[in-house]
């Protein structure tokens, strides 16, 4: 069970929360081609290692945040 | 009696090789067994980082089945299932696989209304398929609890008989021996660290034990897929997860079939060694850890004892996770890639044991071709831009 450190509540325990997987992921603008749509719904990055990622209050506050995490390690830190 | 010979060779990397496979689990020596036997390639190497079939493939719950509902996907594990019922005599080796019949329960309305539309679906598919009623669940399986007030009221199953399971290390172990007999070269403890590109076309990898030119090169490493790609410049839509799974202490013959559970997460058999064998859903975050969170396996623990009272004084043995590399639909992605003579196969996610030997034959197919094997084909990577999904999440590929 990871601890995730809630920016309005404190840690609490991963099963308060909801994964949201990747941060950082716009809104395509404008005309996209089929290529950059499918890369918006479909491609994530998946490293091993650092994962800048969203995790969802669902239990608590109700906040989306971002936090960084290790893939192999599972430690997490605030995000940069 | 004596100790039986070596079942493969342990050879040194050659220079060169006109395929190599990356992952030594059941895909890649499936692939490499069938590249020999049916289209005669046998200057082939498999590589892998730790030992032979000492990821996934010794990491899953071994279930096979082919009850799918979408046409795509019944044709491939129906293909793959027919492989298995003749693997063992083909191999000369006993691989224990028992079609001891697959259950999958259904609890709600939606679950009825879904399993009986996926028996039809098989049925026309030619997948042997039956839909059974909550007194008939009973009389296949007198354990599972299906009484009124049960926390999981089960409201029927499908069954497919033709269903089972198998003993993961002796399909490796006779993947590998008869690849080895071909004169394919099994390389454990070589890990693939960056590959030589030239001109947009891969001609090799380089490795922890130095670099090895490649005709082709075959990706088959599951839930590292992702990584081993990103060496090439390629961006694949995986996302990689802990899927964990258990096995009890040993008992007497207790469950003599596969009880499987979409909506609670569970699915159990009983290895023929005596232990409960149990499949937990994978763990939300991304990870290569090899490990999931605990609550996981308590979830999951606490559906199984709903379903089997029985097994309420079993002791839970061992728990682990394995790798595992989810695709947006659920279902396997294989075939070419955007870098000429590197090909892919992966994406199987939650269900990739079952298989090991369909993989293997159309994977092998569409890398001696260039061109996908038509069981594979809609399976290319392609179809993320097509839309031409084949979206088995809520089908089938909750558990497999």
């Amino acid at each position: 069970m990871l601890l995730i450190d809630c920016p309005h509540c404190g840690p609490r325990d991963e099963n308060e929360y909801h994964y949201g997987g990747q941060a950082g992921i716009p809104y395509p603008l404008g005309e996209t081609t089929d290529e950059e749509w499918a890369a918006f719904v479909f491609l994530r990055d998946n490293p091993k290692g650092w994962f800048r990622e969203r995790w969802f209050h669902a239990h608590g506050c109700r906040t989306w945040f971002d936090v960084e995490r290790h893939t192999v390690t599972h430690e997490v830190r605030k995000a940069r | 009696m004596t100790h039986p010979d070596f079942l493969w060779r342990n050879p040194d990397p050659k220079p060169a090789y006109d395929v190599v496979i990356v992952g030594g689990g059941g895909h890649g020596l499936a692939t490499a067994y069938y590249l020999a036997r049916n289209h005669g390639i046998t200057n082939v190497a498999v590589l892998e980082r730790g030992w032979l079939a000492g990821g996934n493939m010794a990491r899953n719950t071994t279930i096979i089945r082919s009850n799918y509902l979408w046409d795509e996907s019944a044709a491939i594990y129906e293909h793959s299932l027919k492989l298995w019922e003749g693997l063992s005599a083909e191999l000369d080796y006993d691989l224990q696989f028992s079609q001891r019949g697959v259950l999958n329960l259904a609890h709600s309305l939606g679950d009825v209304r879904e399993g009986r539309r996926r028996v039809n679906a098989n049925r026309l598919n030619g997948v042997d398929a039956e839909w059974l009623d909550a007194d008939e669940v009973r009389k296949f399986c007198p354990i599972i609890n299906v009484s009124g007030s049960a926390r999981y009221p089960v409201m029927g199953a499908t069954l497919q008989r033709r269903g089972g399971i198998a003993k993961h290390d002796h399909v490796a172990w006779a993947l590998a021996r008869k690849a080895d007999a071909y004169g394919i070269d099994l390389i454990q403890g070589c890990e693939v660290t960056g590959f030589e590109l030239s001109g947009g076309r891969v001609t090799g990898v380089r490795t922890s034990r130095g670099p090895i030119a490649a005709g082709k090169v075959a990706l088959a490493a599951a839930g590292h897929t992702s990584v081993l790609a990103a060496l090439a410049g390629v961006r694949l839509p995986l996302q990689s997860h802990p899927l964990q799974a258990l096995v009890s202490e040993l008992l007497e013959p207790v469950l003599d079939c596969v009880v499987m559970s979409n909506a609670v997460h569970v699915y159990v058999s009983q290895a023929h060694k005596g232990e409960l064998v149990m499949g937990a859903g994978i763990d939300a975050y991304n990870s290569y850890g090899q490990r999931g969170g605990v609550h996981v396996i308590e979830a999951q623990m606490a559906a199984a004892l709903e379903l089997f009272p029985l097994f309420g004084r079993v002791r839970v043995l061992r728990t682990w996770a394995g790798i595992v590399d989810v695709s947006p639909d659920a279902s396997p992605i294989i075939g070419p890639t955007p870098v000429e003579n590197l090909y892919v196969n992966a994406g199987w996610g939650t269900g990739g044991f079952k298989a090991t030997p369909g993989a293997g034959w159309v994977y092998a197919h569409t890398i001696a071709g260039e061109r996908p094997h038509p069981l594979a084909e809609p399976f290319g990577l392609d179809r993320f831009t097509t839309g031409a999904l084949i979206d088995e999440h809520g089908a089938a590929a909750v558990a497999h």
